[in-house]
């Protein structure tokens, strides 16, 4: 058991200056300084939506319903990638930053949590910036209720974050936790609610697909863009409890890879 | 002060758990300089990482009531990709030390000159071990910790080295890690010898020096 006697302000001031230098340690490592440089932090989220975008345009995704496409592939293909990259970031994080676990106040926890942090600003602000071009364009709706896509996006963003810490620790126990996990990540994207509405199946599947918590967090963020048009299904005690569940499940293995790893 | 109260570490090795550190007790006070002598293998790494709090101990306690840095000997994990300013930036930042304030100092001192804002990739060994030993100068501590400093550089490097360690910070405590007794008798006050796990600690170096020997032959 370890004791400590900083007191939490002070070290939630170190963590937070640790975290700011990892952060920029990784932007410059990851994006460079040449060309257009860190933004590519939303450049490159903002590809992938846009190429998912023409794709389910052209193969008219929406399977016949009357919902707009575009604003369906924006939510849908964001919400993906927030939680999604999350986990991919943190996997294996902790080996090419081991030598960094020399100075005493860089934790196991802190390497993820920097790397978590430039995805979910690089999601969030793609998804922002997108929605803002479409609905200048025309090409898209406002939002009808604000309130529900922020709790849908926050939601996201904790499963994310659990997953990502969950992952990044089983990663570094063992390399078979990452390939694992490349194959699930792979199921689970047409399972993530990203490509349907929970409304559209047969009441049967609707309560298995309601068992993964991001199916809750799409479905809200719809409810939210779409209002009326639209059924949602989720159920913001679930979600909690899924967050929160998770994320304890995250914080135990983090700090027991914490204890283990060495730095090299 | 630094305390060790029964510090012990265990090690999952293929074959097992392997005690790397038993029971280890010692305590630095401000200004004190202790040499720990040891063979290879004997744990001085380890006993290195725990004091600096990189590595977490199995059982036991430390207590730190000054600034204590990281192993000096160890080359400054820097990314490749970045430049030397980006590193010391990194370092500055992690530490909460100006970065700018300390550039001056690490510039004259590394002598990189131009090669500061090209990245480190492109250094060669010396530059790499100047630029280490630069930005750990750059930040100061109340206690430094010396895993057997490597024999890169030239001589000039060396002297610079001893100057700004040994002689500016003279006031600081030390605790030095090595298997050459010459080196730890040069610049230590009191000597230990880790040896099977326990530490053994001694009043004068002489003592520490003949228990070392006996234990190598």
């Amino acid at each position: 058991m370890m004791h400590h006697d900083t007191p939490l302000l002070r070290s939630l001031q170190i963590q937070m200056r640790v975290v700011g230098a990892l952060l920029m340690r990784e932007i410059l490592t990851r994006y460079g300084r040449h060309n257009v440089g860190f933004l590519w932090i939303f450049f490159e989220p903002m590809m992938f939506t846009l190429g998912v975008l023409a794709l389910w345009t052209a193969t008219k995704a929406t399977h016949g319903s009357s919902l707009p496409i575009t604003s369906f592939a924006v939510t849908g293909y964001s919400s993906v990638l927030l939680w999604r990259n999350c986990a991919n970031r943190c996997a294996l994080a902790i080996e090419p930053n081991q030598a960094l676990l020399f100075h005493r106040n860089v934790r196991v926890i802190d390497l993820f949590l920097a790397r978590m942090l430039l995805e979910i600003a690089g999601a969030t602000m793609s998804f922002i910036f997108l929605t803002v071009l479409f609905v200048t364009l025309g090409l898209m709706q406002p939002p009808q209720n604000i309130t529900l896509v922020m709790g849908g996006w926050a939601h996201l963003t904790a499963f994310g974050c659990a997953l990502g810490f969950i992952i990044g620790a089983l990663s570094e126990r063992s390399e078979t936790a990452d390939r694992i996990w490349h194959t699930i990540a792979y199921l689970l994207f047409p399972m993530s609610g990203a490509v349907f509405m929970v409304d559209w199946l047969p009441e049967k599947f609707q309560r298995i697909v309601l068992i993964l918590p991001m199916v809750h967090g799409t479905e809200m963020l719809r409810g939210g863009y779409f209002g009326s048009m639209v059924k949602a299904h989720y159920d913001i005690g679930y979600m909690m409890t899924c967050d929160l569940l998770l994320m304890l499940i995250g914080l135990y293995l983090v700090r027991e890879a914490g204890m283990r790893v060495e730095p090299q | 002060m630094i305390e060790l109260e029964g510090i012990c570490k265990d090690y999952h090795t293929r074959q097992g758990h392997r005690r790397v550190l038993n029971g280890i007790n010692l305590r630095v006070q401000r200004g004190e300089k202790i040499g720990v002598l040891g063979r290879n293998g004997a744990g001085k790494s380890t006993l290195i990482r725990m004091i600096s709090g990189a590595e977490l101990p199995t059982a036991g306690k430390i207590l730190r009531d000054m600034s204590v840095s990281w192993p000096l000997a160890f080359g400054g994990a820097f990314q490749g990709s970045l430049t030397g300013m980006d590193n010391l930036r990194f370092i500055c930042r992690v530490y909460g030390a100006d970065a700018k304030a300390a550039e001056p100092f690490v510039q004259d001192f590394s002598e990189l000159g131009y090669y500061l804002r090209e990245p480190v990739k492109s250094y060669s060994a010396g530059m790499r071990a100047r630029l280490a030993f630069a930005i750990s100068m750059a930040i100061e501590f109340d206690c430094f910790l010396i895993d057997e400093i490597v024999a890169v550089g030239d001589s000039r490097f060396h002297a610079k080295c001893h100057h700004e360690l040994f002689e500016r910070r003279r006031d600081r405590s030390l605790i030095i890690v090595s298997h050459d007794p010459g080196y730890i008798r040069e610049h230590c006050d009191h000597a230990a010898v880790l040896s099977q796990g326990n530490l053994h600690t001694f009043d004068h170096i002489d003592e520490a020096y003949a228990f070392y020997q006996e234990s190598v032959s």
